[in-house]
């Protein structure tokens, strides 16, 4: 299969002497459509990084006398039934999807999904037989009814033990910025998706591992960490990325789903979930009906553009495909 | 494939007994005392105690929990709490009926208008119908409830005035119409772009050339040789649309206020109805991992390539 690779490349560098991630990257970046959407992509998480900086008003800056106006100059996506900036609250909320995304992805995808997959992969056996049972029983929930199941039941638990331990220190900061709530729906999202990032790792490591090179490394007396971390992993690395670009619309969305439920993120922290479940009923459908739409547009466009990119990631990434 | 499918099936109530005891032990350990919910503002802390003695809610929970586990051996799923009175086997019969046919009238709409727009823009490569096709389940998929309900709501029952916005009336009445499409949108999208894509790949086939070369008619070839082959991508959607028949659709449910499973798994959640939690859990459970189960077996069936167990990996 690597050979296969060398060959295919072989059009794109007469050198011949790039690395295989800097020619994905450089398909990847002479497709437009997947540009435009990288670049989208990269304006809302900036937008939502920095939203207290960019952000025209403050996200609670109430104007009862503005209150449910439409968009203007002053406010390109009008005000909310309290007066506030939309084009605000949406970059508020931007920042909180930008937070659960990254953390459940850093630690359930990137940490746990590569390091239990390779884990499972290259040691077989006892290993593998428990991280695969593992896994397939937190996959056969129906849904994201684990995720919900346990944000239900362990984020209310939680958060009294921090208020507890907020009031025996006298620290009165670490609810009143929804760190509990980012932490615990980011952790519980990693949970349901940590596996499907395992199952592919296995999968590569198990086809990756019955190469000569990871015999002659072995013979050559490499540690197990080394014939993981510097052998298997630039081998696997593409299929991850892939997968990680597919898969960050899902876990965005899922937030919001919490949120909406009024189990995610709590008011006043601006959450999209939280704006579309304020806004949602008929009778503000029919009087204001921006109030909805612009916070589910914000979300549809957001996961239009994480699907548009992970196809194009798709093509560049996956030589198979090509 | 005889020993693969009894692993497979032997390995379900194993996964069913894990699933459960994690519902259940989350379930216990949140927040919120189910006697108190039940009794409401007539709480008295010695009927609280007498409750609490009766059904058992003192003792450990593995205890409870293997009760539990002997009722549901018997058929018994034991009773709502928010409903008194009432089995919970009796409420999720209503419920589940109510669900199974939003989901098939969404699953209908997903699976005609998908496979006719796939198989149209694969016949017609290249033409405007075509290119308006693959914009459209690129747009499709992403197309979330959240956006599709209100703008729905808007079009058809605000300003057109047509549809109802809320409510039940059963599979044939108006009021199926908006929540089975809103559901049905994204399917209709992943439908459609699985199947232009396997038609081009099949009617580029040497054996749709000899077909044609041995004097079929066209339609023959159509159905016989480039449906037949088409359609594996769609059986799996399918399936996993079926899992979908317990869980998928709460959001839709609790939008247009219809009593389905959805409707009833998220009131229990906020009302702590262990019973109905637990009985959600197991059905939805077994549904979805015997939905692809039944995946997994219909794949070789229609593609004989297709070795069950991953001892041949077809590329």
């Amino acid at each position: 299969m690597r050979d296969e690779t060398q060959r295919l490349t072989l059009p794109d560098s007469p050198g011949n002497s790039r690395s295989y991630m800097y020619l994905s990257w450089r398909r990847l970046t002479r497709k437009k459509l997947a540009m435009t959407c990288l670049v989208i992509i990269t304006i809302m998480y900036g937008s939502g990084i920095l939203a207290p900086l960019v952000a025209p008003y403050g996200y609670n800056d109430q104007n009862l006398s503005i209150a449910k106006q439409g968009p203007s100059l002053t406010h390109p996506l009008g005000t909310d039934r309290l007066g506030r900036d939309m084009l605000t609250r949406v970059m508020y909320g931007l920042r909180t999807t930008v937070i659960i995304t990254v953390i459940s992805l850093v630690t359930g995808a990137l940490v746990l999904g590569i390091a239990l997959g390779l884990i499972a992969g290259y040691f077989g056996r006892l290993a593998d037989g428990i991280i695969m049972r593992v896994g397939e029983v937190t996959s056969s929930f129906p849904d994201i009814f684990l995720v919900l199941i346990i944000v239900a039941t362990v984020k209310p638990r939680i958060l009294q033990w921090v208020r507890d331990f907020e009031d025996s220190s006298g620290i009165d900061w670490i609810v009143r910025l929804g760190i509990v709530d980012y932490l615990v729906i980011s952790l519980a999202l990693a949970a349901f998706s940590w596996f499907g990032m395992a199952r592919l790792v296995r999968g590569q490591v198990l086809q990756a591992r019955e190469n000569q090179y990871i015999e002659a490394a072995r013979v050559m007396g490499s540690s197990t960490r080394r014939i993981l971390g510097i052998h298997l992993m630039p081998n696997i690395i593409s299929p991850v990325i892939v997968s990680v670009s597919a898969g960050l619309g899902a876990i965005a969305g899922a937030e919001i789903v919490l949120s909406w439920l009024g189990i995610g993120i709590q008011p006043p922290t601006p959450s999209l979930g939280v704006m579309i479940f304020e806004n949602g009923n008929i009778s503000v459908l029919r009087s204001d009906p921006h109030l909805t739409l612009v916070p589910s547009g914000a979300l549809v466009l957001l996961l239009f553009t994480f699907s548009l990119l992970g196809d194009g990631v798709n093509d560049a990434f996956n030589p198979r495909v090509r | 494939m005889g020993t693969y499918i009894a692993r497979r099936l032997l390995w379900v109530p194993f996964l069913l007994l894990i699933v459960s005891f994690i519902t259940f032990a989350l379930g216990r350990f949140g927040p919120g005392d189910p006697v108190e919910i039940l009794l409401g503002q007539h709480f008295s802390e010695e009927v609280a105690q007498r409750i609490r003695a009766q059904q058992g809610l003192d003792d450990d929970i593995v205890t409870q929990y293997t009760r539990y586990l002997w009722e549901v051996a018997h058929g018994d799923f034991g009773e709502s709490y928010q409903y008194r009175g009432r089995s919970v086997t009796e409420l999720l019969q209503k419920r589940i009926w109510v669900s199974a046919q939003l989901n098939l009238a969404a699953l209908i709409i997903s699976v005609t208008l998908g496979l006719a727009a796939g198989l149209f823009a694969a016949l017609r490569q290249g033409t405007w119908w075509d290119s308006a096709t693959v914009a459209f389940t690129l747009v499709g998929q992403s197309l979330h409830v959240f956006l599709t309900v209100p703008i729905a709501l808007l079009i058809f029952a605000l300003k057109l005035d047509l549809l109802p916005s809320h409510g039940w009336g059963g599979f044939f009445s108006p009021h199926i119409v908006l929540p089975a499409l809103v559901l049905g949108i994204p399917g209709i999208a992943i439908v459609a772009r699985l199947t232009r894509a396997s038609t081009l790949d099949v009617v580029g086939q040497d054996y749709i050339r000899t077909a044609r070369a041995k004097g079929l008619p066209e339609r023959l070839v159509r159905v016989r040789h480039i449906l037949r082959n088409a359609l594996i991508p769609v059986i799996t959607t399918l399936g996993f649309s079926l899992a979908g028949l317990a869980s998928g659709s709460f959001i839709v449910e609790l939008y247009f206020g219809i009593p389905g499973v959805g409707l009833l798994t998220i009131e229990s959640l906020f009302a702590r109805d262990y019973p109905i939690i637990m009985a959600v859990t197991l059905l939805g459970t077994t549904l979805f991992v015997l939905a692809n189960l039944i995946v997994d077996l219909i794949y070789p069936v229609l593609d004989p390539r297709i070795r069950l167990g991953g001892d041949y990996v077809a590329g």
